[in-house]
């Protein structure tokens, strides 16, 4: 199949023709946050950093961290960088994890934003001759917008679902056509199961591809959505904070999102010392937004723990291209020595036909971490003998440890015994005296 | 073949009396029960009087529970019997994972509840050695 870029020059530029088109534009970044930002300037000011110590990325390291946190201080105006008047859009964060975020688009900002949605759009394979259909929720949610607009900008045909009505989604699917379905992974992952109880076959469904993002998805799931639609999946993934979706997106090759580089530059730091890590290691993602208006975040910490690699992709594109988020900054333990996500966990657990309902512990007794999970039973998994339980314990125990190479004990236990506060379950208890 | 309910119980205070009060609260009679229990968890087996009414009753509460075909056998209530149906399922090359036995309140006779490795070949060995199997339908009537 011939390979087809939304901007050819940009997305297949030279590594080192990239890198000088992000210096020549961090330096006109900075100053512009500088000169129109009072609260990022403080935080250059407290670091002893002015818009003249910025030459290029080499000196992208100077620059002050900002985090969720700050967003959270500087609500709603104090990180805005032009005038109301010369915005045209906002966009906010669901606020699951504490206030809002809002962030402000000029017209500029909004073409840049639907341009990295496009250019994911045509590495899926689409066209002006394709159908869309968005099925990502429309509104404060960037989903729908940036999936809408561009998919306006390639010429598909747009087809503005919005989410839910599976129904009505089911009914504009085969009535129109639709070869591109974008939304959430398990929304895509619902829909596929609605067409199979209706009795559509994977070679009845029109679709082609489909772009799925916005929340965490294993490879497994993956698979799944893919043989139920009989389509390619591709992963997308951005955030508010920086834009929208389209930060990053996936090509034929399916193993990594390529950053769309020209207007997002990426960092992986340790999370604990803020130190710059060498590309390949795995650490936290930042940000800097390289030409944004309204909006600019400067080394924004995305809590995202991930890998970069500049490895040759058979797609022909240049662009960097980051590993599937492995789990969160917030949420990674150190067990043994070993990093450990409780997405991890809950991956193996999906893989051996349980249910996400899983409570880690760990504690310390004398100078070895003891490491217990605790798995929720299902009425499927519900063996009668002990030993058929202690057997599926074990094997749940060498699964694990297959994933992250160390050995946890697991105990199935009661069906919602595991605690859970708000509606969301405690994933971790740290009993280790790690720090006085 | 006699039905048994197996539930999995928590490891914790009042685990088990939430269990009898709630069977007892829909009026279901226990005619036999054991208990097998680990560090980590008990698994309770019961043979009722109405495995449907128990089923549903404790599902919906939120517990695990399986209904498993297990082998009921009258056991004559002398020295020996017992040691004769086990001799049968040794000679088939039946195995045992677990047995409990219980008292009939009007007959002289005891039941064994056997959960075989294989339920038709015990079954089988057992009626040709003229042992009695019971039933669902026996058990309400003892």
């Amino acid at each position: 199949m011939e390979q087809r870029y939304y901007q050819k020059e940009i997305e297949t530029m030279p590594v080192e023709e990239i890198k000088k088109l992000q210096s020549e534009k961090l330096v006109k970044q900075v100053r512009h946050v500088y000169d129109n930002v009072p609260y990022y300037r403080n935080l250059m000011e407290e670091k002893g950093v002015t818009p003249e110590d910025i030459h290029g990325i080499e000196d992208l390291y100077k620059l002050p961290f900002l985090t969720k946190a700050d967003l959270r201080d500087a609500y709603p105006y104090g990180l805005l960088a032009k005038p109301l008047s010369e915005c045209v859009r906002i966009q906010s964060t669901s606020g699951t994890t504490g206030r809002r975020v809002v962030a402000f688009y000029t017209q500029h900002d909004v073409d840049l934003w639907e341009d990295c949605c496009a250019r994911a759009i045509v590495a899926a394979g689409g066209t002006n001759e394709d159908v869309c259909q968005v099925a990502y929720g429309y509104g404060l949610f960037t989903g729908g917008p940036g999936l809408n607009g561009g998919s306006h900008k390639v010429g598909c045909l747009t087809l503005p679902m919005s989410s839910g009505n599976t129904e009505r989604q089911i009914q504009f699917m085969t009535d129109l056509s639709a070869t591109i379905l974008c939304c959430t992974p398990s929304y895509a992952a619902y829909i596929g199961e609605t067409l199979k109880e209706q009795g559509y076959t994977p070679d009845q469904i029109p679709l082609k591809a489909g772009i799925f993002g916005a929340e965490p998805w294993t490879e497994e799931m993956r698979r799944g959505i893919e043989k139920t639609l009989g389509i390619k999946a591709y992963d997308i993934y951005g955030l508010t904070e920086t834009s929208g979706p389209g930060v990053s997106f996936e090509c034929c090759e399916q193993t990594g999102m390529h950053i769309n580089e020209d207007h997002f530059l990426a960092e992986i730091i340790d999370p604990d010392t803020g130190e710059v890590l060498p590309e390949g290691s795995k650490g936290e993602l930042v940000f800097t937004s390289l030409d944004k208006e309204a909006f600019p975040l400067l080394r924004y910490r995305t809590r995202d723990i991930c890998v970069l690699s500049r490895k040759k992709c058979s797609c022909g594109r240049t662009l960097i291209k980051m590993a599937k988020p492995m789990g969160r900054s917030d949420d990674m333990m150190i067990i043994r020595g070993v990093n450990v996500f409780p997405s991890q966990i809950e991956t193996v657990l999906l893989k051996e036909g349980y249910e996400p309902n899983y409570q880690i512990v760990v504690d310390r007794v004398g100078n070895t971490d003891t490491f217990d999970v605790n798995v929720e039973m299902t009425a499927e998994m519900f063996s009668d003998t002990v030993s058929g339980i202690t057997e599926q314990e074990k094997a749940l125990a060498n699964a694990m440890k297959v994933m992250l190479g160390i050995n946890p004990k697991v105990h199935l236990v009661a069906p919602k015994s595991i605690v859970r506060s708000e509606g969301k379950a405690v994933r971790v208890i740290d009993k280790r005296k790690l720090h006085d | 073949m006699l039905k048994q309910l197996t539930v999995f119980v928590e490891n914790k205070q009042g685990a088990l009396v939430d269990i009898t009060d709630t069977l007892a609260a829909n009026h279901v009679n226990l005619r036999a029960l054991s208990i097998a229990d680990t560090q980590d968890f008990g698994l309770l087996r019961l043979i009722v009087n109405d495995n449907d009414t128990a089923a549903s009753v404790l599902q919906e509460k939120g517990y695990v529970l399986k209904i498993t075909d297990v082998i009921g056998v009258k056991i004559g209530d002398q020295p020996g019997k017992l040691s004769t149906a086990l001799s049968v399922l040794a000679q088939a090359g039946v195995n045992v994972e677990y047995l409990y036995a219980f008292m009939a309140r009007t007959e002289k006779h005891a039941y064994v509840v056997i959960r075989p490795t294989d339920n038709a070949a015990a079954e089988k060995a057992l009626e040709a050695a003229s042992f009695h199997l019971i039933t669902n339908a026996d058990v309400e009537k003892l």
